[in-house]
């Protein structure tokens, strides 16, 4: 009971903040109610025992993203520009597509419930008192099975730490350099 | 009944106690950052050779209730052009987020909000950092030139010192193996010394990054009153700004708890296991009768009779403190509380040891500017954050290998202390050829260098 | 745990919106907000499989994917500032400098 209770909490939040979040013409309004998507996502994450997915996104997205989202908002601050739309369908047009994608896959979910032997049904499922700790299995997996894709995810921080510091940088700075 | 009803009262009768305590922050932990920061103004009047608050109740025991009562019944000024949603959220961003990462954080061995949580330690470390949301909202909603640039520059700052922070708690958390509070401050227990003396340098850089993170001085430049009026926090007035504040004090004593938990031993008293020295365990007692009979010696040399009953009332209720902890141990029934008010009382110890070197440094030193401020994070700290990771790793390797634990620390440490001067040598030398410079480009300008 | 279907369905939910959100909104700096809500679509998805089937390594690929969405924001954010430097516009109907 209390699993449906969080369950239909957080997603309802997440829903309802996606939706703010891509009608608000304020790019800092959007920034924030993406911040309230990013943790419902996170209560999601903790709601289905990933205890260690939970905090590593509040720390990493909402934390880190974010802040780089809201800096470069602030940034590039401009006036709302004169609403001169070229196209005026198109908000029509991404809605009818989005609709169409969605009942692609509603289809494909209603086809698979139907199929003997597969479908949405759990087979057997951990009780939440027995799973092993989290964060430990986390790292034995990640320190063992998935070691390379590991290292390859540090060598791709570094790569666009220095591309990211690259680009941003004023044309003033390269010259002194 | 109704299956929602049952359900319902089924999970208020699991959960009543942590609900209970959720409660008990909420309410208890802004009047407790109240009196902290009647405690830091008493302090500073004492190392400046003046007395502090005086008039306000009893030796200004009722200040903090009179700054509450003036912040509540200001005028609310929002001001023009400021963005009335985000305005609204940023003091209250700052200020969950303090009072959440209190939630994981165990004063006791069973007292303790989150029900011993599998990662413990990044819970507090994570949802704290959430705090940089509230400044750096609350500086852009403010529409000013002060509040942008103050929440730019304590931005910046928080998110240097973040990593710094983060590096030196993976050094104790390489000692202790787990991120659950209760399997830390346990495993301090089984290795008989705090982890302060096996990985000290992780300590001190913590130390210093937890100043910076709560943007205290000498780190304060965002919010100093001669630099920036008050940083991200001048547009706020009323009951927004004391949120901000509360949450950046409730900040400090979420950062001094995890300090606590990680190097001093959480609720652990000195030496744990050493049997010889079990009489500390009546130390709570003992210390708190000493403080009530040290206030009954200085009742005996106040000037006025105001003060001398005043004198006598803190001491009679020393000696009840003293008689709470006592009378446990001497009525069998009551023992099962004693671990939990004992450990309360060690935790609370020395958290307020910790808030107290932070106050200390605070009078003490001279502010930072910003970009000394930077480059002690970036070019110092954390370089010896990374270094001493390393060393404690390679620690426990050799631990593994058959070496004495201290044997091996003591050598990464002192390596780890070289790496420390060697670099702050590296800024000397920077230091150095930057004002020989400066007198080059300016060779006829007696005042510089 | 819910049905696996409760978790479907929001993560098409999410996914939905933000495909929209890619394909209506003219500021660049939304599309990249959006997008980073695809990829939380699509996280939640994996670690509910990840529940479903007892194997962590579904929150293993969560959890790179994080990391890679970091990057990507990063660097995306850099080029935008880039742009914003050259052309003084974050507007994607602005941005046709390759236009015919």
């Amino acid at each position: 009971m209390l699993d449906s209770v969080l369950f239909y909490f957080f997603g309802g939040v997440a829903v309802l903040s996606a939706v703010l979040m891509v009608t608000r013409r304020n790019a800092m309004h959007s920034a924030v109610f993406l911040i309230t998507t990013l943790m419902a996502t996170a209560g999601i994450f903790l709601q289905l025992r990933a205890e260690f997915l939970f905090i590593a996104q509040i720390i990493l997205y909402v934390g880190g993203i974010m802040v780089l989202f809201i800096f470069v908002i602030m940034l590039v601050r401009l006036d709302v520009a004169l609403h001169h739309v070229r196209f005026r369908m198109q908000k029509m047009v991404a809605v009818l597509v989005a609709l169409a994608l969605g009942f692609e896959v509603l289809a494909i979910l209603y086809a698979a419930r139907r199929l003997p032997g597969q479908g949405l049904f759990i087979s057997e499922i951990t009780p939440p008192d027995k799973l092993p700790p989290n964060s430990e299995e986390l790292a034995k997996s990640l320190f063992s099975a998935y070691l390379l894709p590991f290292e390859i995810a540090s060598v791709l921080l570094l790569v666009a730490m220095v591309g990211a510091v690259v680009m941003a940088k004023s044309k003033k700075g390269a010259e002194e350099q | 009944m109704n299956p929602t009803l049952e359900a319902l009262l089924h999970f208020l009768a699991t959960w009543w106690v942590e609900l209970l305590w959720g409660v008990v922050i909420v309410a208890v932990v802004p009047l407790v950052a109240g009196y902290v920061v009647l405690v830091e103004r008493k302090l500073m009047a004492d190392m400046q050779a003046r007395l502090g608050p005086m008039r306000v109740g009893p030796h200004g025991l009722l200040q903090p209730i009179a700054d509450a009562v003036e912040l509540l019944i200001k005028e609310d000024i929002i001001p023009d052009n400021a963005d009335q949603l985000i305005f609204w959220l940023a003091p209250v961003i700052s200020m969950v987020a303090a009072l959440t990462s209190m939630g994981a954080i165990a004063f006791g061995p069973t007292l303790q909000v989150a029900r011993d949580i599998n990662i413990g330690i990044l819970f507090v470390a994570g949802v704290s950092s959430l705090g940089l949301l509230g400044i750096v909202l609350g500086g852009w909603a403010s529409n000013s030139h002060y509040s942008i640039i103050g929440a730019m520059r304590s931005t910046a700052q928080l998110v240097s010192y973040e990593t710094a922070a983060g590096l030196a708690m993976v050094s104790a958390l390489l000692l202790s193996g787990t991120l659950s509070i209760r399997a830390i401050v346990d495993a301090q227990r089984q290795s008989g010394v705090w982890f302060v003396f096996l990985a000290p340098m992780a300590f001190f850089i913590y130390l210093v990054a937890s100043i910076a993170e709560t943007n205290r001085a000498p780190f304060d430049l965002p919010e100093a009153e001669s630099e920036l009026v008050a940083g991200y926090m001048t547009e706020y007035s009323g009951f927004r700004w004391s949120l901000y504040f509360l949450g950046e004090y409730a900040n400090m004593i979420v950062v001094a708890s995890v300090a606590t938990t990680l190097f001093l031993g959480g609720w652990l008293r000195p030496f744990p296991n050493v049997t010889w020295l079990s009489w500390l365990e009546y130390a709570p007692a003992v210390l708190m009768a000493l403080a009530g009979g040290y206030s009954i010696y200085r009742a005996g040399k106040q000037p006025v009779a105001v003060q001398t009953g005043f004198m006598w009332a803190v001491a009679l209720a020393c000696f009840a403190v003293a008689v709470l902890f006592a009378v446990p141990r001497f009525v069998a029934p009551l023992n099962f509380v004693l671990p939990g008010l004992n450990g309360a009382f060690w935790f609370l110890l020395k958290v307020s040891a910790y808030l107290y070197v932070f106050m200390w440094l605070r009078f003490t030193l001279p502010r930072y500017r910003f970009d000394q401020l930077m480059h002690l994070g970036w070019y110092i700290l954390i370089p010896l954050a990374i270094v001493n990771v390393v060393a404690v790793g390679v620690a426990m390797l050799l631990e593994n290998a058959g070496w004495n634990r201290w044997v091996g620390l003591m050598v990464t440490t002192a390596f780890t202390l070289g790496t420390a001067l060697y670099l702050v040598h590296l800024q000397d030398k920077r230091n150095a050829r930057a004002s020989s410079a400066k007198t080059d480009v300016l060779p006829g300008n007696s005042y510089a260098g | 745990m819910m049905s696996p279907a409760h978790y479907l369905f929001l993560s098409l939910a999410l996914f939905l919106i933000g495909c929209i959100g890619v394909t209506t909104r003219r500021n660049v700096i939304v599309v990249l907000m959006s997008i980073e809500l695809i990829l939380n679509a699509v996280n939640i998805n994996l670690v509910m499989f990840s529940r479903v089937f007892g194997d962590v390594a579904g929150q293993v690929f969560a959890l790179f994917i994080i990391a890679d969405a970091a990057a990507e924001a990063a660097v995306g954010l850099g080029i935008i500032i880039a742009f914003f430097r050259n052309r003084e516009t974050v507007l994607a109907d602005e941005m046709d400098l390759l236009k015919w």
